[in-house]
């Protein structure tokens, strides 16, 4: 295959051949649905480029496998989807407490619990917020086309490396099943990776010891751990953010969107402009961290409203406020469970607020915040003769 | 004792440390091993970690591995190991060494991984990966303290607390028609394929130390030989959450703990004339014809 020969791939198996392309040799993960291609795509391949596929006995041991992997110095990844996902938690944590590097796949499918199988966006608060205890954020990546699979990973394996953290690709479902034509990534020369001289590759009684761990009984010492760690943060916050901006030089309306989401958000908005609207979509490539200075930059160019797309219950509709910071109003609009809006739906949401009216009912209901919030009953259920 | 077979030759980094501690002409007769740093230990009067410990070291210097050997810190007591070893450490989440020495030495199958391990961390929290790493035959080297508590949270039910043993969370004894019955780790163990080697050990006398360190030694040479997936089980005290003195301590091992965890070797390829446990494992299924494909070739 001649490197830049576009070819038509499945998004899944894009994952890992550019993961394969920008350097990764190592994979462990566990089956489940919908990330199931890119697991078998490495374990065919791997094996005849001299790296090791291992299908562990959980999502547990996967990452925890990744932890040994990354401090042994190797580019190394696990995949996942969503109720995986919250298995590899604590091992993310401990990657991100150690400063050990290692990309996190997360092909997302409806939650809570066991959920369903189709696309969906809910674990935005997830990836970005919590995935594991403790304070630490890391690089997540939400690519909307297949192309972006191949382009995100291989960059997530550079940010990894760069910031000495985990990373993470938060894709879904449809983008994950989905074919589309692909360029792939050149591959890396080996020799020209970044050298890790803190991993633990054995002291060929040559230096001091090097130890990888996360644990500081000393409170001063731990403390200092974490400033150096938002040092980092700080640092990729200001020089990190990527975003897509259609449309939205004389926006008044913008509709936030990412992933599969801003595929609709996309047709949406060139109809309402079509309509006369003045629309237009701003749709973040890194959900942390979030590209706020994109936010910033649409409210200078007149944007007066943000309407958050969301295959979810509204999840990135709170950065979206906390990045408008009151100069705009935001409101969202979202499906859940595997249920994908349609274009036309999302600009009925549109044409109401172009209109001057409340957006959708049932999902102004849903966010904090609301536009329209219920008053508040402030008498104890005791008191109320309940 | 006669005197050091080979010279004892240090690296730069090492030389100020020892060499300054010895006077003109004299002779080193027992010396801290090379693969322990001079961080003091933090195990309690009478624990059998220490021991343990130096032994684990003792090994690595004699087999002459500390610059290839990258260790695997646990939660427990013995979480601190990192400073203690003078090899490249990791320290690992509750349970999970078994996961992360399997990555490590699949990215460097030339180093000597091992991991430290608890009864807590390697028979509750960690079965999974215990018993997976083991299955799969990942050729690492896992030393097992089983002292029948959880010492470093002070002194709760372990997996191997013995029956109507009393501690924090079984304060009328273990009750075993309610919580079950202790887990027999090297038993467990010898069933599975992919393990090459499990003894059971302890470290209550002189000839039971040398016995342990035999087998530890064992257990890292297999690793170096490729032999497969090596364990040792060390019988070990834990006075203070025992509530005893050090000597009553040991007292109630040889009375109590010896009898439900007989020591003794449960599994060695090698003795049974095998070179690894994949040659032990076809053999075992000699008459599945699915597991003999590729046999002899």
């Amino acid at each position: 295959m001649a490197e830049n020969a576009r070819v038509l791939m499945k998004g899944n198996e894009v994952l890992a051949e550019a993961a394969m392309r920008a350097g990764c040799r190592f994979f462990f993960g566990y089956p489940i649905t919908p990330q199931t291609e890119l697991a078998a795509y490495m374990a065919k391949k791997l094996p005849l480029i001299g790296g090791t596929f291992l299908q562990a006995e959980s999502e547990i041991a996967a990452i925890n496998m990744v932890y040994g992997a990354a401090a042994a110095g190797a580019r190394v990844m696990t995949s996942s989807s969503s109720p995986g996902v919250s298995l590899k938690g604590e091992g993310v944590s401990y990657m991100a407490g150690a400063d050990v590097p290692g990309v996190i796949v997360n092909v997302e499918r409806g939650g809570p619990g066991l959920g369903g199988i189709q696309p969906s966006q809910s674990d935005y608060f997830q990836a970005t917020r919590a995935l594991g205890h403790g304070d630490f954020y890391m690089p997540v990546l939400a690519p909307s086309t297949v192309q972006e699979m191949a382009d995100l990973i291989y960059l997530a394996f550079d940010l990894a490396d760069q910031y000495r953290t985990p990373a993470m690709i938060l894709a879904d479902g449809m983008i994950g099943q989905m074919m589309e034509p692909v360029e792939l990534p050149p591959e890396r020369d080996a020799s020209a990776l970044p050298e890790k001289p803190w991993a633990t590759t054995g002291t060929k009684m040559q230096r001091e010891h090097n130890v990888v761990n996360s644990l500081y009984l000393s409170p001063e010492k731990l403390e200092d751990t974490n400033r150096e760690r938002f040092a980092r943060y700080a640092e990729i916050r200001e020089t990190q953010q990527r975003q897509e901006l259609m449309m939205c030089d004389d926006a008044e309306i913008v509709v936030v969107a990412f992933g599969a989401a801003s595929r609709i958000a996309r047709t949406a908005v060139r109809d309402a402009r079509a309509k006369g609207i003045k629309a237009g979509l701003l749709r973040p490539i890194t959900l942390w961290p979030y590209p706020t200075k994109a936010i910033d930059q649409v409210i200078e160019n007149g944007a007066k409203q943000f309407l958050s797309v969301e295959l979810n219950m509204g999840q990135m509709v709170e950065d979206v406020r906390l990045a408008a910071n009151g100069r705009a109003d935001v409101s969202f609009y979202g499906r859940t469970g595997g249920v994908l809006p349609t274009p036309e739906e999302v600009l009925e949401q549109i044409e109401k607020l172009a209109a001057g009216e409340a957006p959708n009912a049932s999902a102004r209901a849903t966010v904090m915040g609301s536009v329209l919030p219920q008053p508040i009953d402030r008498k104890s259920s005791y008191e109320r003769g309940e | 004792m006669a005197a050091p077979k080979t010279p004892i030759t240090l690296p730069d980094y090492q030389q100020e440390r020892i060499g300054s501690q010895i006077a003109e002409g004299e002779k080193i007769k027992s010396a801290r091993p090379h693969a322990l740093t001079d961080a003091i230990f933090n195990y309690c009067p009478g624990c059998t970690h220490g021991i343990v410990n130096r032994l684990v070291a003792e090994c690595i210097d004699e087999l002459g591995i500390e610059g290839k050997t990258v260790g695997i810190a646990p939660v427990g007591c013995s979480v601190m190991c990192y400073d203690f070893f003078n090899c490249d450490m990791i320290e690992a989440a509750h349970g999970r060494a078994p996961a992360v020495a399997t990555g490590v030495k699949r990215v460097h199958p030339d180093n000597v991984v091992f991991a430290y391990q608890g009864d807590g961390d390697l028979a509750s929290i960690g079965t999974a990966e215990t018993v997976h790493a083991a299955t799969r035959g990942e050729k690492i080297t896992v030393i097992f303290i089983n002292n029948a508590i959880y010492g470093m949270t002070g002194g709760q039910m372990a997996p191997t607390s013995l029956p109507n043993q009393v501690t924090q969370t079984s304060p009328y004894g273990r009750d075993v028609s309610k919580v079950g019955y202790p887990v027999r780790i090297a038993e467990l163990l010898s069933t599975l394929d992919g393990v090459a080697y499990v003894e059971r050990v302890t470290c209550d006398s002189r000839a039971h130390i040398l016995q342990a360190k035999k087998a530890i030694k064992k257990a890292f040479q297999n690793q170096i030989d490729g032999v497969g997936y090596s364990l040792v089980e060390v019988v070990a005290t834990c006075p203070t959450n025992w509530g005893m003195t050090p000597q009553d301590a040991f007292q109630w091992l040889r009375d109590n703990m010896l009898p439900y965890y007989p020591l003794g070797v449960y599994k060695d390829v090698t003795a049974d004339g095998f070179a690894n446990a994949a040659e032990a494992a076809l053999e075992r299924a000699k008459d599945c014809p699915i597991a003999q494909q590729g046999r002899g070739e």
